[in-house]
């Protein structure tokens, strides 16, 4: 646990945030690592975990019948994967394959919904920095959506 | 008395040597004059008219390297009449050259910056020159940092050079599209988000960026969020072009012949217009 | 009066009985002689031989949207102001053959057109007018490229100028754009007409010593000081009762402040986007090139045409038009004319002719649509 302290700390997601609430964060986490070509999660299962990655690359996949597998983003070191675990129904509608070697301190959902109801302060900070990254997603997928690069 | 017509208005007949298949709409022809072996010079970022016999005129950024200026290097994507017949031209085929006309990247004044390159589409065509200058004199420059985004990765310009330029050193390249199938293993997502993964000292920093017009507009935002000055960017805009040499009228934009006082515009100069509709 | 003294800014008096002499001389000269005449009832630049084929006792009533010729009560030779015509059709010709191709073997050989370049002398143009000619010079003649053609007409042309005296204030607003209506530069010889009773005769003006040397051959004597002075109240009285005025005080400032003003959606409304004003339009110089190849595909050709900026296809750019809305297209019309002209070219794109107001088929006025955004401009936009 020790270890990820410093990495947590570092990540754009919960940098400048309080070492207690870093503490509470810690509580929820555990290291994983993925191989390239291994799925962090799949369509419609269970939503349980929230990725930080912190190294390698991460390909966000729909599949579709016929098609395959269409990656429709890619995300890397310093990003998160899995912000929509905060809303019903608690489920993944996409999938992630990492593409390479990629490790990621994963969080459990429960764990941090349970500390966001206990202390409210928590919970704020949370959501401000899970606010910040949608708007940011937000944007990104409306450009992607204005046909960025037709003329 | 006679007059004889301005020199600028007529084509210079050219030779097509080699036509390659970019994507399923876009061919780079390698061009030679069809008499004598003059060279022919020009700046990166650059612009010619293309006069295909009968059909009529448009304007293309030249693609080549300035340093190999023995040939005429232009990526054409077939979108009207007249690129169209451009497009379907062969090896031994001629059409008609006017140019070089417009300002350049300011490739020569940044010397000791890092640079930006930040292409959307077929906005890599004018930039090519531009990296190939930077590569030729690589010593005279910081870190230079390519993003190039599209659509899917078929419609990506120059495969082959992008993975040569991919493997050195002294270069780093971002490949990103929109949507990916198969075995790609590059990046998916607008080129917006790349910047964040590039290294350059704001303070001394030259970005230059060419695509599409809502691509540029982000672009831009983006870069000024992330510590660039207005004068540190420079964008590519694209006009109704007829004469190419400040006559017509047809290429204006606001106080602004594109033909001329561009394409290559430095952010600042143009911001109050940039945002306009319909000018 | 000797030869001697027919100098570069002398002034003498041409009877109008001896008019015909004038056009002897420059017809002589080799000049074929350009000027307002009528023709099917319409008021035009036309080659003329005789006095007569000058429009004489006629004058033109000019509102917004109506142009309508009506009788003198005397024999002015020149009572009315300008018609729907501007010198530019003489010295950049609306429709010209740029160059063929000759298909060679495999290639193609071009053959550039060898233009053959008429000598004109343009008689009767109003300061306005040369005001508009200079304008075109910087567009034309000023750049890094120069049109070849234009400079050889234009530098070939002899010009009479007229200063602007008898005639109705109708859509002029030459006073407030600086430009008349006394013709001050530009001219070999300048006119201005003197009706006085039974006398009749024009006070000439040498503006070079090609004017001299036409002037030479043409029965005159020096003017008086009493003519040379009813000249002056004649152009005065003109400058005193313009029909319209245009406030240019930080106009660029305005139109780029007031972009998206509301007035732009109201003279949309009822603009019809028939490119009248840029066809009569002095300056605006707007071309297109066209191409063609003939049936068996041997020869092609280019050509220029007189373009306008009203059209949607003159924006256009593959996939479709910039300027898709009509309110852009006339947005960029009068911003064009009034603003960023000047930033192009360091002058106004405007002199005040008025031709735009008479000729508009809905008489949109400039100087109102300019004054309607002042009286409800917007400030500058924040950053």
């Amino acid at each position: 646990m020790d270890t990820m302290a410093p990495i947590l700390a570092a990540h754009p997601f919960c940098k400048g945030l309080d070492s207690r609430y870093l503490k509470l964060i810690l509580e929820c986490a555990s290291r994983e690592t993925f191989t390239p070509g291994q799925l962090l999660c799949q369509d419609n299962q269970e939503a349980r975990k929230f990725y930080v990655i912190h190294h390698g690359r991460v390909a966000v996949e729909i599949y579709r019948a016929r098609r395959g597998a269409v990656t429709i983003q890619t995300i890397g070191e310093g990003e998160v994967l899995g912000w929509l675990w905060f809303d019903q129904p608690y489920h993944w509608h996409l999938d992630a394959r990492a593409l390479d070697l990629t490790r990621v301190i994963s969080l459990e959902v429960q764990c941090l919904l349970d500390r966001c109801a206990q202390d409210h302060g928590f919970g704020y900070e949370i959501m401000r920095r899970y606010a910040h990254r949608l708007a940011v997603q937000f944007r990104a997928t409306k450009a992607q959506l204005a046909d960025f690069y037709g003329d | 008395m006679t007059a004889n017509l301005p020199d600028p208005m007529i084509p210079t007949p050219f030779v097509v040597q080699k036509v390659k298949r970019e994507t399923s709409d876009t061919y780079t022809l390698d061009l030679t004059r069809a008499e004598g072996a003059a060279n022919f010079a020009f700046a990166p970022g650059q612009f010619n008219m293309l006069y295909a016999f009968g059909a009529g005129e448009a304007p293309i950024s030249i693609s080549g390297d300035p340093a190999r200026p023995e040939t005429l290097v232009h990526t054409v994507r077939d979108v009207g009449n007249v690129t169209r017949a451009i497009c379907r031209l062969k090896r031994g085929g001629v059409l008609g050259v006017r140019g070089p006309f417009g300002v350049p990247w300011p490739v020569d004044r940044v010397a000791g910056q890092d640079v930006l390159i930040i292409a959307g589409g077929l906005g890599l065509a004018p930039l090519r020159p531009a990296l190939y200058h930077l590569l030729n004199h690589r010593g005279e420059f910081g870190n230079i940092e390519v993003i190039y985004g599209a659509r899917t990765p078929k419609d990506l310009l120059y495969l082959r050079e992008l993975e040569r330029w991919r493997g050195r050193f002294d270069l780093r390249v971002h490949v990103t599209v929109d949507q990916a199938e198969g075995d790609w293993h590059s990046n998916v997502g607008v080129v917006t988000k790349i910047i964040g993964r590039t290294r350059f000292d704001p303070p001394s920093t030259v970005a230059l960026i060419c695509g599409p017009g809502v691509m540029m507009r982000f672009t831009v935002l983006e870069l000024l969020n992330r510590g660039l000055k207005p004068e540190q960017v420079y964008v590519s805009m694209e006009r109704n072009m007829k004469c190419g040499i400040g006559l017509c009228g047809h290429c204006q934009w606001g106080p602004f012949f594109v033909c001329k006082d561009g394409p290559v515009f430095r952010y600042d100069r143009i911001k109050a217009w940039f945002d306009r509709r319909e000018v | 009066m000797t030869a001697s003294s027919l100098k570069v800014g002398a002034r003498v008096t041409l009877a109008a009985g001896d008019f015909q002499h004038l056009l002897d001389a420059l017809a002589g000269r080799g000049y074929r002689v350009m000027s307002p005449t009528l023709e099917d009832g319409r008021l035009i630049y036309g080659e003329i031989g005789k006095v007569t084929d000058l429009p004489i006792g006629w004058t033109a009533f000019q509102e917004g949207g109506t142009f309508r010729l009506e009788h003198r009560q005397d024999q002015a030779f020149f009572g009315f102001a300008v018609g729907q015509q501007s010198w530019k059709q003489f010295l950049l010709p609306p429709h010209q053959t740029l160059w063929q191709a000759q298909r060679e073997g495999s290639g193609w050989g071009i053959i550039p057109q060898v233009q053959e370049i008429p000598q004109f002398a343009f008689l009767g143009v109003r300061s306005c007018e040369l005001e508009a000619m200079a304008v075109q010079d910087r567009v034309f003649l000023q750049g890094a490229h120069v049109e070849s053609t234009y400079r050889a007409r234009r530098e070939s042309a002899f010009i009479v100028a007229l200063n602007c005296a008898h005639q109705d204030p109708g859509t002029c607003f030459c006073v407030s754009m600086g430009t008349g209506p006394r013709a001050t530069a530009g001219f070999d010889l300048a006119l201005t007409e003197l009706l006085q009773g039974e006398e009749h005769g024009f006070v000439v003006e040498i503006g070079t010593d090609r004017g001299a040397e036409v002037i030479r051959q043409v029965p005159r004597r020096a003017a008086t000081s009493g003519e040379v002075d009813a000249a002056a109240r004649a152009v005065a009285a003109v400058a005193g009762n313009m029909g319209r005025r245009l406030d240019t005080t930080g106009i660029q400032e305005l139109f780029y402040d007031n972009y998206e003003h509301p007035r732009w959606d109201e003279v949309a409304a009822r603009c019809l986007n028939c490119g009248n004003c840029t066809l009569v339009c002095p300056t605006c110089f707007c071309h297109t090139l066209e191409d063609s190849m003939d049936l068996p595909g041997a020869v092609a050709e280019r050509r220029r045409r007189l373009d306008s900026c009203f059209t949607v296809d003159f924006s256009y750019l593959h996939g479709g038009s910039i300027r898709t809305s009509p309110r852009s297209r006339y947005r960029q019309w009068l911003t064009h004319k009034l603003a960023t002209w000047i930033d192009q070219f360091g002058c106004s794109g405007c002199v005040g002719c008025g031709r735009c107001i008479t000729w508009c088929p809905v008489g949109i006025d400039i100087t109102e649509e300019v004054r309607a955004i002042r009286e409800t401009a917007a400030g500058p936009p924040k950053e």
